[in-house]
């Protein structure tokens, strides 16, 4: 059995003009040792799903799921008190913004021993020495000094190590990070990315790295989950994927990177927006943007097998040509 | 070669900081020494992390300050701070579209504003140039009534674009266009800045950490670090054959889109040094694999050919 086991998750809010369906019957799983990627623009549903995970969505959010369990345990049915025991232990996360997510009137040294304090029930003397062997697991140097230090005198990339140093405190079993490197240069992104990749190697974690830089997918995912507008469209391992995406969205998102075209060439651009809670489809949501648009996607999309990435499409790509789209068997017989 | 439309030399820009009561104030030097030509239809991408120097170098072009040092050539004639009559001719697109459009205004009068306050347009002319624009940058005529918060950030995007246009400007300076955008989107707003400068014969000042968006875009790079350029040359000769271990890393560290690549990053270690106190020689020498004691003595000068200059001691083969 996987460590986080998710069946169609939906979440929805409750807006002034009506439900907003932000999360559309997604279903994921991660194992121990893995690294599961979700890649998605914006709106894509990759965070909200993850914070119902975490039980972190105001209480305007409505979370139906069919399956939520995380190590064999239920979620759904859990008291907050109960769901406290397990959030920032067996299962933590990292946030985008490493310089506003930690609070700013304490030192770095309160806000890891809070942690350990509640988990661990460790004494002062424990804290003070677990804190400093993290800060050294994440690379921060003269970690005594540090301790002492409020978030404000330190830089985006030291601000997300001691994140990273909090999710770690008490050994997880699951590390979701959401977006860790988009607020950081290049230079530092790939020293966080290393880290990351280092720790959940050696602690045997599973990993849940959400992004939209599909350079960083393509270099620290074993696995990879397509979202777009609140569903999942595709579910792959790293190299399939990125040789052969068999949804339509996928293939687009693709050939959209700069560095897979032709240097001051026009890039393969893919038309309209992402709808937003008004414009909704009927049928599939890709649909109004999709170049192999046919009638009977405006009637709904089927799943595919785990064979076709388990695309949510009727014409699924097969080394970038749809399988049994009506244009193109013409073209075959012809 | 023609006339540069824009030309730089030796551009500085100091800051004085104040550090408290009892300590004497200290300068930040946000940017020194650089020189660039600017050429009409040719894109010049200025590179490098946060605390650079990119966005100074913006305001500079862009004559929101005046220089501490060296100068400014538009179309030959020297700029400054007090000298309208050049303003329209570089105008900027900031990097949020969330932020740079006027919440209360629509978007007919935001595009209109330039011509109302530096030409001496009617109404019915400044309406149909408006209108022209909005064709131009891909938005349609029933969006002149409507105001920001109604558009997407791509479409924003494109209305900042039409508003710094609205001028015919020689040069347009892209304070990172297109990194708050999203993937799909990011394309479209690329290809629309390609298709302008074609048209309309625009030089571009494309500023941006993001490389995989400057090697597409670029004719010509500029990479920098604590406000000095380290490494110019041609897009194609700088990321093909990067000479400055700093572009070397640079280049390295930005992740590719492609799993079966092998992967041999140069792992920098460290962080940009305070600007307030930058270390002696080459700026770059505590995080460099190759530096040696010149490096921390002597900053070296920017040398090279024509088209690929470098600053350092120990260049790569």
């Amino acid at each position: 059995m996987a460590l986080l086991e998710i069946q169609n998750l939906t979440v929805e809010f409750q807006t002034a003009s009506g439900l907003f369906r932000a999360v559309d019957n997604v279903s994921l799983t991660c194992d121990r040792g893995e690294i599961l990627s979700i890649v998605g623009e914006s709106g894509s549903g990759k965070s909200v799903s993850m914070l119902a995970l975490m039980g972190l969505l105001p209480w305007t959010a409505k979370i139906t799921a069919d399956r939520l369990a995380f190590d064999g345990k239920d979620l759904i049915g859990l008291s907050p008190r109960q769901r406290r025991n397990i959030i920032g232990k067996d299962m933590a996360m990292i946030f985008q913004e490493p310089m506003s997510s930690l609070n700013p009137c304490f030192t770095v040294g309160f806000q890891l021993g809070e942690t350990l304090r509640i988990h661990m029930g460790m004494n002062r003397a424990q804290r003070r020495e677990r804190s400093i062997e993290l800060l050294k697991l994440v690379g921060i140097p003269a970690p005594e000094e540090r301790l002492s230090n409020f978030p404000h005198q330190m830089s985006g990339g030291m601000s997300q190590r001691v994140m990273i140093a909090m999710a770690l405190a008490c050994n997880p079993k699951l590390l979701i990070a959401d977006e860790p490197t988009t607020a950081l240069d290049v230079t530092i992104q790939a020293q966080i990315l290393d880290l990351l990749v280092r720790l959940q190697k050696e602690n045997g974690m599973a990993l849940v790295l959400i992004t939209h830089d599909m350079g960083v997918v393509a270099e620290t995912a074993h696995r990879v989950q397509v979202q777009y507008a609140g569903q999942k469209v595709e579910e792959q391992p790293v190299g399939q994927l990125f040789a052969d995406p068999h949804h339509p969205y996928t293939a687009a998102l693709l050939a959209a990177l700069p560095e897979r075209a032709v240097a001051g060439e026009k890039l393969p651009s893919i038309a309209g927006v992402v709808p937003g809670q008004h414009d909704r489809p009927t049928g599939c949501l890709f649909a109004p943007r999709c170049a192999f648009v046919q009638p009977d996607c405006h009637q709904g999309a089927r799943r595919q097998g785990r064979e076709l990435g388990e695309a949510l499409c009727n014409y699924p790509l097969v080394k970038g040509v749809p399988l049994d789209h009506p244009a193109f068997a013409v073209k075959e017989g012809a | 070669m023609s006339q540069a439309v824009l030309e730089a030399k030796d551009l500085a820009r100091h800051y004085s900081v104040r550090r408290g009561l009892f300590k004497p104030d200290a300068t930040v030097r946000a940017l020194n020494g650089v020189s660039f030509e600017l050429y009409s239809g040719k894109t010049l991408a200025i590179v490098g992390e946060s605390g650079c120097g990119k966005s100074t170098l913006a305001r500079l072009v862009t004559m929101i300050e005046d220089p501490s040092a060296g100068t400014l050539l538009i179309d030959g004639k020297p700029a400054s701070v007090d000298d309208m009559s050049l303003r329209s001719q570089v105008q900027i697109v900031f990097q949020n579209p969330y932020g740079s459009l006027n919440p209360r205004q629509k978007v007919g009068s935001i595009l209109e504003e330039p011509l109302k306050i530096n030409t001496s347009d009617d109404a019915a002319t400044r309406r149909r140039k408006a209108e022209e624009m909005m064709a131009k940058v891909g938005l349609r005529p029933e969006h002149y009534d409507r105001y920001p918060h109604m558009f997407s950030g791509g479409q924003r995007q494109r209305i900042a674009i039409a508003r710094a246009l609205m001028l015919r400007p020689k040069v347009l300076v892209l304070d990172e266009p297109v990194s708050a955008l999203d993937l799909s989107i990011q394309a479209q707003v690329l290809n629309l800045l390609m298709d302008l400068q074609k048209e309309m014969g625009l030089a571009y000042l494309f500023i941006s950490h993001g490389l995989s968006v400057v090697r597409h875009i670029a004719d010509e790079v500029m990479v920098m670090y604590l406000g000095k350029p380290v490494e110019t040359g041609t897009a194609e000769e700088v990321f093909s054959n990067p000479k400055h271990p700093y572009t070397a890393a640079l280049l390295s560290a930005t992740p590719i889109a492609d799993p079966s690549r092998a992967k041999n990053r140069i792992r920098l270690q460290g962080e940009l040094p305070s600007p307030l106190k930058p270390p002696p020689g080459c700026p770059f020498n505590p995080r460099c694999w190759k530096a040696t004691d010149i490096c921390r003595q002597e900053m070296p000068p920017l040398a090279g050919g024509e088209t690929h200059k470098f600053a350092c001691h120990h260049p790569l083969d």
